[in-house]
């Protein structure tokens, strides 16, 4: 096992350095200049140059990179090109805010999908199968962020039951799980929860359907066990695949949450890559891509571990 | 409790008691008392995405400025942002008056406001100027910060150092002479010196200095910040010591919502009392919700920039000309929801730089279609233009259905519109190398606003054959030497009311010759709760926070 980990940890490597290179070449190819970060448009030419070389912006790109990557492997990031802040100040706090939303989206999602999917399941055919379906298939249909609109227009703005943006009524840096800020997380939370919903309810479906068809359910009943029981023994049978679904959801919502969080001002990585895009801050994009590749890549090695602890038909070398 | 209130208790109750008669006469004496002691706090939601610098050169465009520059800090002039009926003029500031040497046209002598003190209780003085002029012109001082750099020296171009008389008195060196000069130090907003030595102190290097001087600024302006969440959130008070008009609100709180429809929303459940730039479509649904709408004309302009290049059509001022006239500028402002102005110029009539042109910009298209065929584009060969615009951006309005007005309506005199589109940062990248750069191309104007508070900015850098790129944003080469002498001439008039009168007559030449094909002023439409009273929206990009209060 310690060996398997290890190696997981150094294929990582090769990743981080992929996602780092692959990020930094994008945005030189994209139109537009990152000095634009820093200098309003109508800066004359040598205020421009100045600034570019303050900065280092006027170094060759191999000679950028290998400098921005000699300060990664010691764990600086950089600074922010607009802020001037080190970026990974303002990404640890946008992680935490992205995390808070992302597991209570993916808890909320995983939960209803299991439910609707074991029931889907349990009872193929019936109402109750193609009620489930029809809820999963539009959660994946409908764009989140029209939902979240939507929502923001129904709860907020007509019945003002919950606010319509932020991460609390002092912002985020003074979060507590109380009612005063947990109903800043209602709305965003629903929104990204209905894509996982959705994909784990036919996931669930797909595999519960599955174990139901096979002979050993067909013993188990056989011998007299109880619904309880062999409602157990379907659980423990699909928990494996539909973990490792959860799992990618789960990575996906830590880092696709750009749109919901934008549309909700939710203070999370989503909204620090928008403006980092749109700004062309170099560091902060970078930055933040690298350090959430990592953790979609330690998430996958996570449920891999859980997964064979979970099922011991899982064999690693 | 509202006093008003409590009087109407008192007298529902029966025979009000003693301690009622007092308490109604408390209550009767705040309300005498007005606006001078009202409180609150005013939340406004901003379109920046992120809070916009506040270590006294604020990014973010004019919305820094706004909102993080000239509440929190103040610089030797100002804009007057008391009236919303006349174009907002430069008065004293931090100076409270100067005057170039008559023997050298390159210095300036500042008088300061005797008295100052920062948010720190230091006192602001010659040091203090000299400190932050050090701070963006000087890279061997220890203060300097490239960052602030392009915020600041972009617009003061002619600045060059500071040098002290005494406690009180400046002298401010240009690198030639500049009349300008006033109006540009609007833009350099005094920090403490103090402040920012005692952040040095506990920091490894002047950039984490001026990052822990960002959470904890000291200016000399009318509110003091008190809470900074990057990203999220900067809260400020009252400062009650402010040398000047103090605030009537309590409490500003800044908050960032680049997306228009959650500012709205925002708005419309209570979260904010004040929002920028309502997304337009939102407007009759506000209104109706009774949140006043607030608009007036501003310092902006939304042009086609034409190039002037050999063999351009756009050279030619009678197309320039038949562009100008072709426009209807009043569908484009139903389009708009009524939020802009149909400009007849940079400035308008009455403004000091007007000038009073004879070519007035207006819709005559049989004109424009007359001036057309003079320039030999009929209905057999018809003028085709190509239009580098953007999608979105910064000050841009509404880009894309704008743009797509034109098209049609320039269609009805015979102008084929095709477009680049390119996005918001890639346009002013390109706005900075020129119609022959490759990266134009093709394009025969381009499609960038600006803004037009300062005359380098509304018409030097356009106009002044030196400007041409790479230097400034004379994107379309023009070079005319008697707009190069105009120049010449307003730069070198240092008496205020002749050098108004040197920009009227160069600004009355931009119009003569069609230098731009002027479409439309931005309005700045704000949306507000009707709690907030005292507003005055003025003809400036910025406003005056001290006003405004809650009820």
């Amino acid at each position: 096992m310690i060996l398997y980990l290890l190696r997981r940890i150094v294929y990582a490597i090769p990743i981080a350095l992929a996602v780092g290179f692959v990020c930094f070449m994008l945005v030189q190819i994209a139109p537009g200049d990152p000095i634009n970060a820093i200098v309003p448009p109508d800066a004359p030419a040598d205020v421009v140059e100045q600034v570019r070389k303050d900065y280092g912006l006027d170094k060759p790109l191999p000679v950028q990179f290998a400098l921005w990557l000699s300060k990664v492997v010691v764990g600086d990031l950089g600074r922010s090109l607009a802020t001037g802040r080190p970026v990974w100040s303002d990404l640890r706090t946008a992680i935490a805010n992205t995390l808070t939303l992302a597991f209570t989206a993916s808890s909320l999602g995983f939960i209803l999908g299991c439910v609707l999917g074991g029931l889907a399941g349990t009872f193929r055919g019936t109402f109750i199968d193609r009620t489930a379906v029809g809820v999963a298939v539009a959660g994946v249909s409908v764009p989140h962020y029209w939902l979240g609109m939507v929502m923001v227009v129904i709860f907020s703005v007509q019945l003002n039951w919950l606010p319509a943006m932020g991460a609390g009524p002092g912002g985020s840096s003074d979060w507590a799980w109380d009612w005063d800020h947990m109903k800043h997380l209602v709305l965003p939370a629903v929104t990204l929860s209905v894509i996982p919903m959705g994909i784990v309810t036919r996931t669930v479906r797909g595999i519960v359907a599955e174990i139901m068809n096979q002979e050993f359910i067909t013993a188990l009943r056989g011998k007299g066990l109880t619904r309880s029981g062999v409602f157990f023994h379907v659980v423990k049978n699909a928990a494996p695949n539909a973990l490792a679904v959860m799992g990618l959801q789960l990575g996906y919502l830590m880092g696709g949450s750009i749109l919901v969080e934008t549309v909700f001002s939710w203070p999370g990585t989503g909204l620090l890559l928008n403006s980092a895009i749109f700004q062309r801050d170099l560091p902060v994009l970078q930055g933040t891509i690298l350090v959430l590749a990592m953790f979609f890549v330690a998430l996958n090695l996570l449920v891999d571990l859980v997964q064979t602890a979970l099922d011991p038909r899982i064999k690693r070398a | 409790m509202p006093a008003s209130a409590m009087t109407t208790r008192a007298t529902a109750t029966g025979a009000p008691t003693p301690g009622r008669r007092l308490l109604a006469a408390c209550g009767l004496l705040a309300l005498l008392a007005g606006p001078a002691h009202a409180q609150g706090t005013i939340r406004i939601g901003m379109t920046a995405a992120d809070i916009p610098l506040t270590h006294g050169q604020p990014d973010q465009g004019f919305e820094g400025n706004r909102f993080t520059g000239i509440p929190l800090y103040d610089a030797l002039t100002a804009w007057d942002l008391s009236a919303a009926d006349r174009p907002s003029a430069v008065i004293p500031g931090l100076a409270t008056e100067w005057a170039v040497d008559a023997a050298d046209k390159t210095r300036w002598v500042f008088r300061l406001r005797p008295g100052v003190v920062f948010h720190d209780g230091s006192p602001f003085n010659a040091d203090a100027v000299v400190w932050n002029v050090r701070k963006v012109l000087d890279r061997e001082a220890p203060h300097y910060d490239p960052r602030q750099v392009g915020l600041t020296a972009t617009r003061m171009p002619a600045l060059r150092r500071a040098e002290k008389i005494d406690d009180l008195t400046v002298a401010l060196i240009t690198s030639e002479p500049d009349s300008l000069l006033p109006i540009n130090l609007t833009n350099l907003f005094m920090a403490s010196p103090t402040q920012w030595e005692k952040h040095r102190a506990a920091s490894p290097n002047a950039e984490t200095a001026w990052n822990t001087f960002a959470r904890e600024p000291a200016g000399t302006g009318p509110f003091k910040l008190t809470r900074f969440v990057a990203r999220e959130r900067v809260e400020m008070v009252r400062n009650d010591a402010y040398w000047g008009t103090k605030a009537k609100a309590d409490r500003i709180v800044l908050l960032p919502i680049p997306e228009a429809n959650a500012r709205t929303a925002a708005l419309l459940s209570g979260q904010v009392d004040w929002i920028e730039a309502p997304a337009p479509d939102t407007v009759p649904q506000l209104r109706s919700r009774q949140m006043v709408i607030t608009q007036n004309l501003q310092p902006h302009v939304w042009p086609w920039q034409p190039c002037f290049t050999a063999g351009n059509p756009m050279a030619d001022v009678r197309v320039r000309k038949a562009l100008n006239l072709a426009i209807d500028r009043e569908g484009l402002k139903q389009l708009l929801g009524g939020f802009m102005v149909a400009p007849v110029g940079t400035v308008a009539p009455g403004h000091p730089w007007w000038g009073n042109p004879s070519f007035q910009i207006r819709t005559d298209k049989a004109e424009a279609r007359r001036l057309l065929a003079e320039a030999g584009y009929t209905a057999q060969r018809p003028l085709t233009l190509k239009i580098q615009i953007s999608a979105s951006g910064s000050g841009q309005m509404q880009p894309l259905p704008m743009n797509e007005f034109l098209q049609q309506d320039l269609k009805q005199v015979g102008v084929n519109i095709e477009f680049d589109v390119v996005d918001w940062n890639t346009l002013f990248t390109n706005w900075r190398q020129g119609c022959q750069a490759a990266s134009a191309r093709g394009a025969h104007a381009t499609n960038v606003s600006f803004a037009a508070m300062d005359p380098f900015f509304a018409m030097v850098r356009f106009w002044d054959s030196r400007m041409a790129p790479p230097v400034s944003n004379n994107w379309g080469h023009f070079s005319d030497p008697r707009f190069d002498a105009m120049i010449r001439e307003a730069r070198s008039t240092f008496d205020p009311a002749a050098r108004d009168a040197a920009l009227a007559k160069l600004h009355a030449a931009g119009v003569d010759e069609a230098l731009f094909i002027w479409i439309a002023h931005d309005v700045s439409p704000r949306a507000m709760t009707p709690r907030i009273r005292g507003y005055v929206q003025p003809q400036s990009w910025f406003v005056d926070l001290r006003l405004p209060y809650v009820q």
